[in-house]
């Protein structure tokens, strides 16, 4: 077997905020009727939590699910876990008009912390990140400078960044250059 | 700098977070139809300076496609609405007069 590892190999970087590859995280991509019976149980079977409202993030102690749109569910399983999960999980939803597949390879994500998290944030996304606009739970597709990415903040004040693993190291570059020890602007 | 709210995430997003999809509702000519129908349909579209209708693309976000109004000279947005519609429902045609009395788009006034 291969010895799998994370795009980055657990970067860091602190300044006004800190940037932190948060290693290799089992990620499952749903589609189908977020309204069904059966793939509201499917997703409870293999995450532990409820399908999330528009725009949140549903987390337990091993995973979560996150609103990726009115037909996108993405589900956060333990690394180690994914493919049985994943097996448990279309067959659980067979004759369903539903897809899951393994997309853990292909991301990379990431932790950002401390006191210039949201203004980091802020540089590099078109999205209002006053601690009025944006509270805990919430969870947000959108573009980090040129690249595509998603995002959510949890109780403990810790963004969670999820982007494509090939512009890892751009998205580390990026957030790193946006908490510069010089650059406080201080708008948050 | 346009503000669009996606209909289907809700998520007020930013020009940047979108892609512009051109005119709304074009009908399709497509086998069977005369040549001129085909190149009207292929090429022609409208570049008003005022009311318009179009397709966006929340690209950077949930994916899904959808419909504006707006007016192009003051970027104005009369509403947003679903993609799953040959043409604007009423609520936007009123939005629409409420704000452009008069205003008129291809067939539609
Ligand atoms: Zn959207």
């Amino acid at each position: 077997m291969s010895d799998p590892v994370s795009a980055l190999n657990g970067a860091a970087f602190s300044g006004i905020a800190t940037v932190e590859e948060a290693g290799l995280a089992g990620m499952i991509t749903l589609r189908g009727d977020l309204g069904s019976k059966g793939l509201g149980a499917a997703v409870k079977a293999a995450t532990g939590v409820d399908i999330p409202t528009a725009n949140k993030v549903a987390l337990s102690d091993e995973g979560g699910a996150a609103w990726m749109s009115p037909d996108e569910l993405l589900l956060m399983v333990p690394y180690t876990e994914v493919e049985g999960k994943l097996a448990a999980l279309t067959e659980a939803l067979a004759g369903e008009h539903a897809l899951a597949v393994n997309v853990s390879d292909a991301r990379a994500v990431f932790r950002l912390s401390g006191d210039g998290a949201r203004e980091t944030l802020a540089k590099v996304c078109p999205v209002d990140l006053s601690a009025e606009a944006f509270v805990a739970g919430q969870f947000r597709r959108t573009r980090m400078a040129q690249v595509a990415a998603a995002f959510w903040l949890d109780e403990g004040g810790v963004f969670t960044i999820v982007c494509f693993r090939s512009v890892a190291d751009y998205v580390f570059n990026l957030l790193s250059n946006a908490a510069h020890p010089h650059s406080k602007v201080g708008v948050y | 700098m346009l503000i669009l709210e996606c209909p289907y995430c809700g998520v007020k997003a930013e020009e940047s977070e979108l892609h512009a999809g051109g005119e709304a509702h074009l009908k399709r000519f497509g086998p069977g139809s005369s040549d001129a129908e085909f190149h009207d349909y292929l090429f022609m579209r409208k570049n008003p300076r005022g009311v318009h209708f179009e397709r966006w693309r929340h690209i950077n976000g949930c994916g899904k496609w959808f419909h504006a109004a707006r007016c192009t000279t003051t970027l104005e947005v009369f509403g947003t609405y679903s993609a799953q519609t040959l043409e604007p429902p009423q609520a936007i045609r009123d939005a629409v007069s409420a704000k452009r009395p008069g205003w008129s788009w291809r067939d539609l006034k």
